[in-house]
């Protein structure tokens, strides 16, 4: 433990932090199916992959490899792109139909 | 002490993340998903990795949440134009998502984890690099080339070409 404060035998361990993760990415599901608004979708989403994030902290920390805080590294890295050019595609978008509601953009379907 | 945080610190996390998730107006979503942002930081400390905890707050609260309130106050969206939600898609969300818990629970019931190795790795600055430049060179490399090819994505998304350039 880094901090000595917080070292006094926790008890919560590694199925507390995989249920919050759990939970967390369910919460970000339930967006994502629900929203209309493309940009809280996309917020929805960063949502599951903050989840994943901690469950892969979680099993790093209570395995004793650093393995899955390396690969954090990697997620944060690829999310940071991912939100930049999904972004981009939002604003292209509503500079071609003016809305970024969901159910507005059918072209595709009929 | 520790114990008391986690609750703590989950508690705001989940709570911010439904205010993600049920708010109607998307600048009041994007600051929910800072406050998410900050639990999640301090369960990373709590975790023994104060160094992605500073991390996610410099790539996410400080690029990701900013790029999103810059992007929300560009489109100027009128949150009273939405329509509200269907009945019918607010209950299968939530079954899908109660599934997907329920799921993610049992499996997590009945895994077992591999035995831990002889030698636990300190989270340290030191190891972290020993990692990033020997195991996982290349994958470094490549999300480096992966981060420049985003960036000239999205200048070529962004850019606006000539409508009459095809023409000629």
């Amino acid at each position: 433990m880094i901090f000595p404060l917080l070292a006094a035998a926790p008890t919560y361990g590694l199925p507390a932090y995989l249920l919050l993760s759990a939970v967390l990415f369910a919460l970000g599901f339930f967006g994502v199916l629900l929203r209309k608004n493309t940009l809280v979708i996309y917020m929805c989403l960063e949502l599951m992959l903050l989840a994943s994030t901690l469950a892969l902290v979680a099993f790093a920390h209570f395995q004793g490899t650093l393995d899955g805080a390396v690969f954090v590294f990697f997620i944060l890295t690829i999310a940071a792109a991912e939100v930049a050019v999904g972004l981009a595609i939002i604003v292209a978008l509503f500079r071609k139909r003016h809305t970024i509601q969901v159910e507005e953009l059918n072209h595709l379907k009929h | 002490m520790s114990d008391t945080l986690f609750i703590i610190l989950a508690v705001l996390t989940v709570a911010s993340a439904l205010l993600v998730v049920v708010n109607k107006n998307a600048v009041n979503a994007a600051l929910g998903l800072l406050i998410s942002l900050l639990g999640l930081a301090g369960l990373f400390v709590l975790l023994d990795a104060p160094l992605l905890a500073f991390v996610l707050l410099m790539v996410y609260a400080g690029a990701v949440v900013a790029l999103f309130l810059f992007i929300i106050m560009l489109l100027d969206t009128t949150p009273g134009a939405a329509k509200p939600f269907k009945k019918m898609t607010i209950v299968a969300s939530l079954v899908g998502a109660a599934l997907l818990v329920s799921g993610i629970c049992s499996l997590a019931k009945r895994a077992v984890l591999p035995a831990a190795p002889e030698t636990i790795a300190v989270p340290s600055m030191k190891n972290y690099a020993e990692q990033l430049f020997t195991t996982y060179l290349l994958p470094v490399q490549v999300v480096g080339f992966m981060l420049l090819i985003a960036m000239l994505g999205v200048i070529v998304l962004s850019k606006k070409f000539d409508q009459t350039e095809g023409a000629k």
